[in-house]
């Protein structure tokens, strides 16, 4: 019932019912109570039913309450500045797609500064201010890739609201402890409940919440029931020991290399070759040990490759994948998983006591140069061995940086992540200011956001040569984008001298001038907004000015 | 008062935006970047310079200050009003981060801000100077009243037959019958110069495909065009003030002639309703000395905003001037005295027992009301079953949802803004239910808007 409650037993609610049935039917078939029939029924009939509707309505009393919802637990995280409440509520209101869209035009796409805005809101720990919780939970619901930072933002209340509106489950599987909240974690009764009975995802985040704290105790609660788990659910399971790794996990994955699952089997050996100083790091390094060796017979030393012969068990044992991919020779496929997972630390003593650089400078036997080289890439980074990395990665202005050499750019780019921040920008720096941008987009990715001023100078140098060179902008729009949420705002007056529109030379695409100062205007506008943004969410400075 | 005394937040400043694109728009331009020799002057004029995709910037300038409401002029080409470019400069001035300083204004803005001026005053002079200069002749404006109800009476009789012509045959008819009949039946209501019977008839039409319990509607939509039919036949005999808000109701011209209130006006809420020809604008205005609620109705042809915007949370110091009828809330704008002001004045509530019979009271002065203005205190956002409910937080009563007040996103706000806990709402509350529009959190906090 939409209206506030009517009394429904009283006397006038059974003469407004005869009332309703004798205008439903009609006056000619039914005369309304209290009046005769005939011509003037119908005008009986309206006068009734007008002091009744009349009546009805004034006599409106409230309804019974409901059950009403438990309080939202408190939020104690200090309150947003309002100026900053208000770009919150701007950010939130751009929906992609809502008006022309795309990477054309000279303002900034406000979406695109969600994710630096609840970065830096969340490292300052500050509460949103509760009515802006429907779009942000909204926001989060169309992109999953918002969802961590804006459900940790959203906090306590956004699990309540969600709740009450099915739209927003998701904040209940996302949120840890959302759903069942989670145990405190030394209340270890309720903690082997949750995991003894939980839903598979409540498990997943109690033991990640667990092993982020407390390795240990995390890999024990695996142990009690690690027998009776579905194969993915292993699966799952064994690859939050990823948080943590360390030796002491090393008996608990030696067993798992023996699992019926070969998924789980291959997890565990990838696991444990990470582990330099494990057991099975030791029986990779002999096998891969066997495959490489000096070679003098040439004018200088060389690296010599053997790959193996054969694909015994207990190398399957270790996770070596027997059967090769269509395309692939199998020698060099099983060549290429021993030296991935053997510890880099092996190839020194084998050759010749040298640094992984002059390692890398060697020449390699019959094209074996590649096949090896990759797998020093993947080995360095999952051993996350900097100085291999670095071997590898060479100079960034060596003229086979920018080609595709050994080392394509994904891989670089994993390397990379290797290293340190500075050194990563420092690095990429030197490779556009050699290179350009066209190869650079990958390599900007995995560098840390906002850029260091190196960097940041030398995509800004570059976007610039581009311009000079005539071509349009849009075949630099991926990096433009990367430059509006990444350049530091503090950068922006440098771009001051690129906002006009330049002459154009006679070799340049037509018009290309006017859209490269739409699009530095563009970059300008975003930082200048994101600087105003990041002051916003700034403590208030020292009383005074 | 202070430079920053008079400010507005940024959502005021939205406000004024005519529409979400050109709100989207503006938003964009709020930041210091493409701004130029901004500026602002004390008694609330703001101008700057906007650097767009042509050679020369766009000159913009605004009079906040002006009592009769934001005046704007920017030399772009658009034609929304205000345009992207004067929303932005405000927002601008309204985020107060210096990048809007106070200055002298440039000769190009001073000159339309004076003009501005000078026309307001002599405007106010020639009002004040010769005001009967309007009707000319009264003994020829009464024939064209007569003339008028003379076409009023003969369309509310006719109407009548078709009333008892449909209660003789039964309702259950009228569903087959379909819209076709009420439009023909509107139309002649519409020539016979009576607005109001015109719209509600057109909404009967709607009533049978309304879902279940449409008999019920019908036969009280029925009735009360009925009696609205015989009061207007019988208007003669009618208290002064109910005759007139029979008038209003079949929608004859009135002019608001009550005497002037002056007071410090809050506005509690704006929204707009638009049909297929017009675009009403409904703000509701609470008197923080005189307790008094009322409304401002502001029109706009079809896709154009209404001219008057009163952003929620501001207060105007003005005199309003009520339309005739009993217990009529509708007034007209008189004179402003300073320009509106935000403002951390809240409605006093009622419970939600209150509510309900100060409804059934007005209903008393004008049986067709819809729904009565009316703040509920300490009320917290309850699910009921598939729908929602405020409940009084000290009482085990509670006021059912309207149903378009349960479809819209505000819903959301107002239940985030509670958490659970109680707060204070304003809003509609008629027999359809309760139709929220402002709510304020517990302890301190602005206005949150909820349409």
């Amino acid at each position: 019932m939409n209206s506030p409650s009517v009394p429904v037993d009283s006397p006038a609610a059974s003469a407004w019912e005869e009332l309703v049935t004798a205008a439903l039917l009609g006056t000619d078939r039914r005369t309304p109570p209290g009046c005769a029939p005939g011509r003037e029924a119908p005008v009986a009939l309206l006068d009734a039913a007008a002091a009744e509707t009349v009546r009805r309505r004034a006599g409106l009393r409230p309804a019974p309450a409901a059950q009403r919802p438990q309080p939202a637990p408190e939020d104690p995280r200090p309150a947003l500045p309002p100026a900053a409440a208000r770009r919150l509520a701007m950010l939130l209101a751009d929906r992609p797609g809502a008006a022309g869209g795309g990477r054309r035009g000279t303002s900034p796409d406000l979406v695109e500064l969600l994710p630096e805005w609840l970065a830096r809101a969340n490292d300052r720990g500050l509460a949103p201010p509760p009515e802006v919780l429907p779009a942000l939970l909204d926001a989060a619901r169309g992109r999953t890739d918002l969802r961590p930072a804006a459900l940790t933002f959203a906090g306590p209340r956004a699990v309540w609201l969600a709740r009450l509106n099915p739209d927003w489950r998701f904040a209940l599987r996302a949120t840890p402890g959302g759903g069942a909240a989670l145990p405190r974690l030394d209340d270890s009764a309720k903690v082997r409940q949750l995991w003894q009975e939980g839903l598979f995802a409540e498990r997943v985040a109690l033991l990640s919440a667990i092993r982020a704290r407390e390795p240990g105790a995390a890999r024990e609660l695996l142990t009690t029931t690690w027998a009776t788990e579905r194969a993915e659910d292993r699966l799952m399971f064994l690859d939050s020991l990823r948080t943590g790794l360390g030796p002491e996990d090393e008996p608990f994955l030696e067993q798992a290399l023996a699992d019926r699952s070969r998924n789980v089997r291959a997890t565990a050996a990838e696991l444990l070759s990470a582990l330099p100083g494990s057991a099975l790091a030791a029986r990779m390094a002999v096998r891969a040990g066997a495959c490489v060796a000096l070679d003098h017979t040439g004018d200088g030393p060389a690296i010599g490759v053997e790959a193996p012969h054969e694909c015994d068990a207990s190398m399957e044992r270790d996770g070596v994948v027997a059967k090769a991919p269509a395309g692939r020779g199998e020698r060099s496929w099983w060549f290429g998983q021993l030296v991935e997972a053997a510890p880099l630390s092996t190839w020194p003593g084998r050759l010749g006591g040298r640094t992984p650089r002059e390692i890398v400078a060697l020449p390699v036997t019959d094209d074996w140069r590649g096949e090896l080289h990759a797998a020093w890439c993947r080995a360095a980074v999952r051993q996350r061995d900097a100085e291999w990395a670095r071997a590898l990665l060479g100079s960034p202005s060596a003229p086979e940086a920018g080609g595709p050499g050994a080392v394509s750019l994904a891989e670089r780019a994993k390397l990379l992540g290797t290293l340190g921040p500075a050194e990563r920008a420092e690095w990429v720096a030197g490779f556009i200011a050699t290179h350009g941008l066209s190869e650079a987009f990958q390599l900007l990715g995995v560098c840390a956001a906002p850029w260091a001023a190196p960097l940041g100078r030398a995509v800004v140098d570059a976007l610039n040569i581009a311009r000079d060179a005539g071509s349009y902008p849009w075949s630099f729009s991926g990096v433009m984008g990367l430059a509006e949420r990444c350049l530091d705002p503090a950068e922006a007056s440098r771009l001051d001298g690129l906002l006009a529109v330049p002459d154009e030379p006679e070799d340049a695409s037509p018009g290309a001038g006017g859209y490269w100062a739409e699009a530095f205007q563009r970059l300008v506008t975003t930082l200048r907004l994101r600087g105003a943004m990041i002051k916003e969410l700034e403590p208030p400075g020292p009383a005074g000015f | 008062m202070t430079q920053q005394g008079v400010r507005w937040t940024a959502d005021q400043v939205l406000a004024l935006a005519p529409d979400a694109a050109s709100r989207k728009a503006g938003s964009k331009l709020g930041a210091a970047g493409p701004w130029s020799e901004a500026g602002s002057a004390d008694e609330g004029t703001v101008w700057g310079l906007c650097k767009g995709s042509g050679s020369k910037p766009y000159q913009t300038v605004i009079d906040i200050a002006d009592a009769s409401g934001p005046a704007y002029k920017c030399s772009c080409p658009s034609r929304k009003f205000p345009c992207k470019h004067a929303l932005g400069l405000l927002l601008l001035w309204a985020g107060g981060d210096g990048a809007v300083p106070p200055g002298q204004p440039p000769d190009w803005a001073e000159e339309w801000i004076k003009g501005r001026r000078q026309r307001a005053e002599d405007k106010r002079s020639a009002d004040a100077s010769g005001s009967s200069t309007g009707s000319a002749d009264p003994e020829a404006a009464r024939r064209r009243a007569e003339r008028r109800a003379v076409r009023v009476t003969a369309g509310a009789t006719e109407l009548e037959q078709r009333l008892t012509d449909l209660l003789r045959g039964g309702l259950a008819g009228a569903e087959q019958s379909g819209y076709g009949l009420w439009e023909e039946t509107a139309a002649r209501m519409v020539d016979a110069q009576a607005p109001g019977l015109a719209a509600r008839v057109r909404e009967l039409g709607a009533i049978p495909a309304s879902g279940p319990g449409w008999p019920v509607r019908l036969l009280e939509e029925c009735a009360l065009l009925h009696l609205l039919d015989q009061g207007w036949l019988r208007r003669e005999r009618l208290p002064a003030g109910l005759a007139d808000t029979v008038r209003s109701r079949i929608g004859l011209p009135a002019s608001a002639d009550g005497p002037p209130v002056r007071d410090r006006w809050l506005v509690l809420a704006q929204y707009d309703t638009a049909d297929v020809k017009l675009t009403t604008r409904r703000i509701w205005l609470h008197g923080a000395d005189s307790g008094r609620t009322a409304l401002l109705l502001s029109y706009g042809a079809a896709g154009r905003a209404p001219e008057l915007t009163l952003p929620v949370g501001l207060a105007l110091d003005a005199e309003l001037t009520a339309y005739p009828g009993a217990g009529q809330l509708r007034a007209a704008l008189g004179e402003q005295f300073a320009a509106p002001a935000p403002a951390a004045i809240r409605p006093p509530g009622l419970t939600t027992a209150e509510a309900t019979a100060r409804y059934g009271v007005a209903l008393r002065d004008d049986p067709w009301l819809d729904s009565v203005p009316v703040t509920l205190d300490r009320v917290i956002p309850t699910p009921d079953g598939t729908s929602w409910q405020l409940a009084d937080a000290d009482a085990d009563t509670a006021l059912p949802l309207t149903p378009a007040a349960r479809a819209r996103p505000g819903l959301w706000r107002l239940v985030a803004l509670s958490g659970g806990a109680p707060v204070k709402v304003f809003g509609e509350c008629g027999h359809r239910g309760f139709t929220p529009l402002t709510a304020w959190p517990q302890g301190a906090g602005d206005a949150v808007q909820l349409y």
